[in-house]
């Protein structure tokens, strides 16, 4: 009976092949950035530029090919669960840059 | 071979350290050494160490979080003993380096390995219940969190009799706790024992998450919840979005101390506020966490026992979803003197000011619930009162220390001690304590002695206001946190009389454990054959106490808040059902306690630099989620008849009574 009442909250499951796809463009997303600081070929600005997207774009790969959010989804659950941690993550992430940006500015 | 391993690292020229060793290694042999006298190890094992039963699960949870709550209360005694008598000339019976270590391990302990077990040992036992469910959503995730909590308190009581703990306060700020200054396995052994345990509460944050979102009885619509139910679905929230950051800043730190990186070092661009910062912002959530579940504890108790439902019912649920934002929004007012500039502190600074907003709500809606009703005063009222009176003043210590300027003055102080012990014990630990009186019968059968009960809380009560209001005034007096030793014979006074109120409190803790000794020796005066001891309004007290492996032989319906009220109040309780179904329930597993046994050993082999071990300890964790995965018989039957004998025994001890 646990088991049996959780469904699958409204996503559909995936495939084998998009699984691997997944899996596929992590790896290349991770190694992009790697690739980047290693060569040391463009100014370090745009090489951080370079690992942020790139980043960035791996937690889209992530949430579309793992965790099965699309534009399809009906579950109200999985678009509050993102809204409510893409509100957190402004929080954290906005926060910390802005706390230690401003430290760094008097510090100096 | 055996890395930094060596006979050495027992502190035997400490007298007072291996007295504590002593006591908890006999301890430990006489209780391995009953069990065996009465040959309960199969008993032990098959029904508690494996069993995925979210109530056994709970119990022993609560155990747990009692015996941390008596080694975390130990230190607090060897720190008021000593700040009463090392002023001056005298300079006490521990040494600094000694001292140090105390007031890291009794924060450490007392946060995350006494109140997050006691809230999840809460949770464990009741929550399923109130939402009328059969177990959690993932029942063996709920032993392996068990599990992994209990191997990392393991590790931090190892650290007494081998070794030593960190010396850099349960917050472990960096610089202090890089390989440069802190040389020794101390932080060590705080780093693997936070981590471990984190990784513990995540999952267990996911699990109740799950089980409150998917698991609620038909018609258990989010607006009829129990409010203890409310509060631990955005505890959980916190959990799942605060615990991560631990990690991270630990495994950051690890990193820095194991692989000589420099991300919060002092030199080559390392940054120690980044540390700060990060610890911060899960350590904040955290207080709300372990402060959240009390909340509704505090709601279901008075509730229940001013004979009404709770007032404000949709408010205190808005209440806790504000306080769950907000908190995360105010870290940074644990470092506002870090040098930040005035827009970055008022920001921080209004916004701790507007929690307490929805918490005055909160305390309006307890007062107004009670406001003419009948109220019963039993223990966990008493706690409950107390609560509310003492967590005001503590939360308006707080309020004063959101103001920046005020903040630079007291920051650091014992002024800050007194505050956080103000909303945390009543705020938490007073919470805890009530559900456990409350929730003991539903747990083991009978209910606890009043009379003891209320003697201990009255010690406890007492006790709290001699030990800490003292902090409030040697704050003002300026004297700082964690001092060994002080000659400023002004302070001497008011520590005395904090070292008193600790010996009262000491007091209450024998009363409590007098009063689980007479409640047992009474078992059967006080047993509780209705299931439902405290005219309760919620479904817990539906079941029989305490409850048959499935909880409820068939789900209830629900249809109002305070569902079981309102099947009494329709006349349709205590009705057996003509014919009961088949129940399906999880099948006991030793995976959860080998994974935790082995995250013990690869805790200790990481702190003793014993590679071979540790790698040895991690493949076998890999190789035993594997072995559970791919295990496919992990649900039992428990067929009809078997559920209509247990319930027909119930239904006769109903007629009994009846």
């Amino acid at each position: 009976m646990s088991q049996a009442s959780i469904d699958s909250a409204g996503a559909s499951m995936g495939s084998l092949k998009s699984y691997l796809t997944g899996f596929v463009l992590s790896l290349i997303l991770t190694a992009i950035p790697f690739a980047l600081v290693i060569s040391g070929t463009l100014s370090s600005s745009v090489t951080l530029a370079g690992i942020f997207s790139a980043g960035i774009v791996q937690i889209l790969v992530h949430l579309h090919y793992f965790l099965h959010l699309d534009t399809s989804s009906a579950a109200r659950w999985n678009v509050l669960a993102l809204i409510f941690t893409l509100l957190i993550m402004a929080l954290f992430v906005g926060g910390t840059i802005w706390i230690m940006y401003d430290l760094y500015y008097r510090m100096m | 071979m055996f890395g930094k391993l060596s006979l050495s690292a027992i502190p035997y020229d400490n007298p007072i350290t291996m007295g504590a060793v002593g006591g908890a290694v006999l301890l430990g042999l006489a209780i391995l050494g009953l069990i065996t006298y009465y040959r309960k190890w199969t008993y032990l094992y098959k029904e508690w160490l494996t069993s995925l039963d979210h109530k056994k699960i709970g119990i022993m949870y609560v155990i747990l979080a009692l015996v941390m709550l008596l080694r975390g209360f130990a230190d607090a005694i060897l720190m008021r003993s000593q700040q009463a008598v090392a002023a001056g000339g005298s300079l006490g019976f521990l040494t600094p380096d000694h001292f140090d270590q105390i007031f890291s391990a009794h924060g450490s302990i007392m946060i995350v390995f006494m109140a997050m077990p006691f809230l999840v040992g809460l949770m464990n036992i009741v929550v399923p219940q109130q939402i009328g469910a059969r177990d959690v959503a993932f029942p063996f995730m709920n032993s392996l969190s068990l599990w992994l909590t209990t191997a990392a308190a393991l590790l931090v009581m190892v650290s007494l009799g081998y070794g030593e703990f960190s010396k850099a306060g349960w917050s472990g700020y960096a610089p202090l706790t890089e390989q440069q200054y802190s040389p020794g396995v101390g932080v060590d052994y705080w780093i693997w024992a936070f981590q471990i345990a984190g990784i513990g509460s995540t999952m267990t944050g996911i699990n109740f998450l799950v089980t409150i979102l998917k698991m609620r009885a038909p018609g258990m619509k989010p607006m009829r919840l129990p409010l203890f139910v409310w509060t631990t679905f955005f505890t959980m929230l916190l959990v799942i979005w605060a615990f991560p950051v631990l990690t991270v800043d630990l495994a950051l730190l690890t990193l820095d101390r194991y692989l000589g990186m420099h991300f919060f070092t002092n030199t080559l661009g390392g940054n120690m506020m980044m540390y700060v910062n990060l610890f911060w912002t899960w350590g904040h959530p955290e207080v709300y966490i372990v402060i959240l579940p009390a909340f509704g504890i505090f709601s279901e108790i008075v509730a229940t026992f001013s004979g009404k439902r709770l007032f404000g019912y949709t408010s205190m649920v808005y209440a806790t979803s504000v306080i769950t934002i907000l908190s995360f929004s105010v870290w940074l007012h644990h470092f506002f003197t870090m040098g930040a500039s005035p827009n970055v502190n008022i920001f921080f600074g209004i916004a701790t000011m507007l929690i307490a907003v929805p918490t005055g709500v909160k305390i309006f809606n307890w007062l107004f619930t009670m406001y003419r009703g009948r109220i019963k005063f039993t223990t966990p009222m008493y706690w409950t009162l107390a609560f509310i009176v003492t967590f005001a003043v503590g939360g308006s210590a707080g309020v004063m220390m959101s103001i920046p300027p005020a903040d630079y003055v007291l920051h650091n102080s014992l002024f800050l001690i007194a505050h956080f012990h103000n909303v945390l014990i009543p705020g938490s630990l007073f919470g805890f304590f009530a559900g456990f009186y409350y929730w003991f019968p539903k747990a083991i059968g009978f209910r606890l002695n009043e009379d003891w009960g209320k003697r201990a809380f009255w010690c406890w009560l007492i006790g709290f206001y001699l030990a800490f209001i003292p902090l409030y005034v040697l704050g003002f007096m300026g004297m700082p946190r964690r001092m060994a030793h002080y000659a400023n014979p002004a302070w001497h006074p008011y520590l005395l009389i904090a070292a008193f109120g600790a010996a009262v409190i000491l007091l209450g803790i024998v009363f409590q454990g007098i009063q689980l000794l007479v409640s047992i020796k009474e078992r059967r005066a006080l047993s509780d054959p209705t299931g439902d001891p405290w005219d309760g309004r919620t479904l817990e007290w539906m079941t029989s106490s305490p409850p048959a492996v499935y909880n409820f032989p068939k789900i209830p319906i629900v249809e109002e808040v305070d569902a079981f009220m309102d099947i009494k109040e329709k006349g349709v309780a205590y009705r057996q059902p003509d014919q009961y179904n088949d129940i399906e329930m999880p099948r006991n597993s030793p995976h959860g306690f080998i994974i935790g046994a082995l995250a013990f050993v690869f805790g200790f082999a990481m702190i003793w630099h014993v590679w071979w071990l540790a790698i040895l300890a991690a493949v076998g964790m890999l190789f035993t989620v594997i072995m559970r995965s791919m295990d496919d018989d992990i649900y039992y039957i428990i067929p009809a008849a078997e559920v209509q004998r247990i319930e027909n025994e119930r239904y006769r001890q109903l007629g009994a009574i009846a």
